[in-house]
């Protein structure tokens, strides 16, 4: 069958979920909806639609990227504009349900027309799409992830058809215009990359999509493969052909059940297709592609390492060179890209990649999707031309800081990363900037921090981690992490030495500079921006034994304020600890010993007579 | 004198059949493991022996991929699996209170199982769920912003 075929059969299939004006009802079912309550929507809706007479479908959709606003409901119907309905309940769906198809009614969120419908403005109209560019995203919470005539229809496969009618060379230029670079955190050119494998001459080569979305904060690779697993699959098809191999696999984390689940039905897809397998739509080209399940180790993101895990080893990294594009996988050439950088690839092949180039600044073409979270009103995954401003992005995107607290720091690029203080909110976001900055794009966690955020405990926080995850290899990170984090923990407990910052950044410096891999270079950047921009801050821990932010627990304690306590007993109820006493209407006491600093009393209390100190 | 090698059933319950779906490369130890752990619940000696046995690799190796893997369990877990995220999304909105609400009330560290194996308490690093946070994992069912109160309660409901 030709790709005109397919694509034409996919059209005529997809037409009745595609078209907005006829009836059905869309869930959107990735991780963080079904989370917010999803499922429990799926269960209830046949039960209502039978009691209201309607015999209407249901489908499940991905992520529209709103994760603040989940449940995100979508109804439709031939009467009423096509509506977009958030924070659905088990309760309030009958009632959303009744409104909507009784009168087109109910207080929406937003219309997905082009125009608004009563109080509820376009999607695209809304604050936290205004100034977003979806590519990667295009097709979020438009198609049904598990369906692949969806994606076919709404453009998809037609860059693998053309890559297929092109030689390699040419796939690579095409790349190469559109100055597309990598996605998962170092930014290195694709078609760099791509040609690097494609010149080595072997009888086998590797394409391998890293989906070992390690960075804590992040979770964009997540929503790529939940929402539109076949736009990453796409893309990995046109590199294997670019590269010239015939097998690869799919690295993903263990953590995300469903995103396996996902491609695992995309390949299956693809292949009856005849869009994977042997003979692609074909032509002489076969290209095969398994998935890998990690087994929860972070450094299995680096290169190497994960070419050692596929291997069934320990996730070890190795010297370079020689680069995988040289030896990889079994000593074979091998290409690993990122998720989202390989997601971006079917819109360059289909569309160019000087269409593509059109976004973003001199040096960092195109879009990037960002994963917003922390202290910050929409949390939720955006896509914005690179070169978007922090303050954009956190104030206009996200909505700024919730409850009315100050504006603190960006963290960028998870572990790796560093922060970003109120001062530097002009800052564009791209490779170059963020990395004058101290910080690094990393793969695109963007958790915002608000006054009540200790940087001592940010750093600490980081280096736990880091220390954890160092697989211990070399001696820098092994010992390094730990002796940064011993200083850090000793500031956290109020007994750190005069001279430790000074200390710690020595320290950092050797771990930065002697490391192995990625993960060393890059564990000391959180602690180095963090002194950098919030010395003052680190001087109050060491120097008067203070967290300004109320934060670190060994220089905090939990009192009751005896003027405001009601003697109610909710804090005594709630404490874990059994480290609260006192009768009904007296004043409560806390037991400092037995406290264990669980913040439950605090925020039990309706009078606010538990005072931190 | 040759080492003599007797073929016996293994005594873990469905271990044979669970090899028996793996082909003796040495890059199916991971998937092999995942398998083992998916049937068993953990990866005990016998299971590590018995995959050396299967792929031709040294045991020193498997124990060397379990213990290097943070998602391998050398022990009986609990009925009940808590994961409590720390991703850091989760750590600023309050995961730290979460784990020590959830460890208070079980009488567990992350890490340990109850002695009654009703319960193991874990800090995973990230779910990919932040904009959720805080995060708390129970039996694969994801809850989004507990609060240390609710955590609790979760857990209440469980025994």
């Amino acid at each position: 069958m030709t790709f005109t075929d397919i694509h034409s059969r996919a059209q005529a299939a997809a037409e009745p979920f595609l078209d907005r004006r006829r009836p059905r009802i869309l869930v959107g079912a990735s991780t963080c909806g079904k989370a917010a309550g999803a499922d429990d929507l799926l269960a209830a809706l046949p039960g209502h639609l039978k009691e209201m007479g309607l015999d209407i479908e249901v489908s499940q959709v991905g992520c529209l990227g709103l994760c603040y606003a989940e449940p995100l409901v979508e109804l439709r119907s031939t009467e009423h504009p096509p509506l977009l309905f958030s924070g659905v309940t088990t309760e309030s769906l009958g009632e959303v349900l009744t409104a909507y198809y009784r009168n087109g009614g109910g207080s929406a969120l937003a219309t997905m027309d082009d125009e608004a419908h009563g109080d509820a403005p376009p999607f695209e109209q809304l604050p936290m799409l205004k100034g977003q560019v979806r590519v990667v995203s295009r097709n979020f919470g438009r198609i049904d992830p598990e369906n692949i005539d969806h994606y076919i229809a709404r453009g998809g496969y037609a860059g693998l058809a053309r890559a297929l009618k092109m030689d390699p060379e040419q796939v690579i230029d095409e790349v190469r215009t559109s100055g597309l670079r990598g996605r998962g955190g170092a930014g290195f050119p694709v078609a760099t990359k791509w040609e690097f494998c494609f010149t080595e001459a072997a009888d086998q080569k590797y394409m391998i999509c890293n989906a070992d979305e390690g960075d804590p904060g992040a979770f964009m690779d997540r929503s790529v493969l939940e929402s539109d697993p076949h736009s990453t699959l796409e893309g990995m098809i046109v590199g294997a052909y670019a590269i010239g191999a015939s097998e690869g696999y799919i690295y993903v984390r263990a953590e995300y059940p469903l995103a396996i689940t996902r491609i695992e039905k995309a390949i299956a897809q693809a292949t009856a297709y005849g869009l994977l397998g042997d003979n692609i739509l074909g032509s002489s080209f076969s290209f095969h592609a398994k998935i890998k399940k990690g087994a929860g180790a972070f450094v299995c993101g680096e290169e190497t390492s994960m070419l050692a895990s596929i291997e069934g080893k320990r996730g070890m990294p190795r010297t370079r060179p020689p680069f995988p594009a040289q030896k990889g996988l079994h000593g074979k050439p091998t290409t690993i890209n990122n998720v989202e950088t390989l997601a971006n690839i079917p819109v360059i092949m289909a569309n160019g990649g000087a269409a593509f180039a059109e976004n973003g600044t001199e040096r960092s073409r195109g879009t990037k999707t960002f994963a917003l979270a922390g202290k910050i009103v929409r949390t939720g995954l955006i896509e914005v031309p690179l070169g978007t401003t922090l303050r954009r992005i956190v104030f206009d995107i996200g909505g700024g800081i919730p409850d009315g607290k100050a504006f603190k720091a960006v963290q960028t690029g998870g572990p790796s990363g560093g922060c970003i203080p109120a001062d530097l909110l002009d800052l564009p976001v791209d490779y170059e900037h963020l990395a004058e900055a101290g910080a690094i794009m990393g793969s695109g966690g963007l958790v915002a921090m608000d006054e009540d955020t200790c940087m001592v405990d940010v750093a600490r926080y980081f280096l736990e981690f880091t220390q954890v995850e160092s697989c211990g290899k070399c001696v820098p990170c092994r010992l390094g992490t730990r002796q940064l984090l011993q200083i850090l923990n000793s500031m956290a407990r109020g007994d750190s030495k005069p001279g430790d910052i000074d200390l710690m950044l020595e320290v950092a410096h050797a771990v930065k500079n002697a490391s192995l891999c990625g993960l060393g270079q890059t564990a000391p950047n959180p602690v180095l921006t963090t002194v950098k921009y919030y010395r003052d801050e680190y001087e109050s821990h060491v120097n008067d034994r203070r967290c300004p932010a109320h934060k670190c627990e060994g220089l905090l304690r939990y009192a009751v304020d005896a003027d405001a306590c009601t003697g109610c007993t909710a804090c005594l109820r709630a404490c874990p600890a059994e480290a609260i006493t006192g009768e009904p209407r007296e004043v409560h006491t806390i037991d400092p010993k037995k406290c264990i600093r669980c913040d439950a009393c605090y925020q039990a209390c309706k009078f606010n007579a538990i005072t931190k100190s | 004198m040759g080492r003599i090698v007797t073929l016996t059933a293994s005594q873990t319950p469905g271990l044979d059949a669970v090899l028996a779906r793996h082909p003796c490369e040495e890059s199916q130890l991971i998937p092999l493991l995942q398998d083992i752990q998916d049937h068993v619940g953990y990866i005990s000696a016998e299971s590590m022996r018995a995959a050396a046995t299967h792929l031709n690799i040294p045991e020193s190796s498997v124990y060397g991929v379990v213990t290097f893997y943070s998602q391998f369990y050398l022990t009986r877990q609990g009925r009940h699996k808590v994961k409590v995220c720390q991703g850091t999304a989760c750590h600023v909105r309050g995961a730290v209170e979460i784990i020590r609400a959830v460890t208070a009330r079980l009488g567990i560290k992350p890490g340990e199982t109850t002695r009654d194996f009703e319960f193991s308490v874990e800090r995973v690093a990230c779910f990919g769920s932040c904009a959720l946070a805080p995060v708390m994992v129970v039996n694969e069912k994801v809850y989004g912003n507990v609060t240390p109160e609710m955590a609790i309660r979760i857990l209440d409901e469980l025994t």
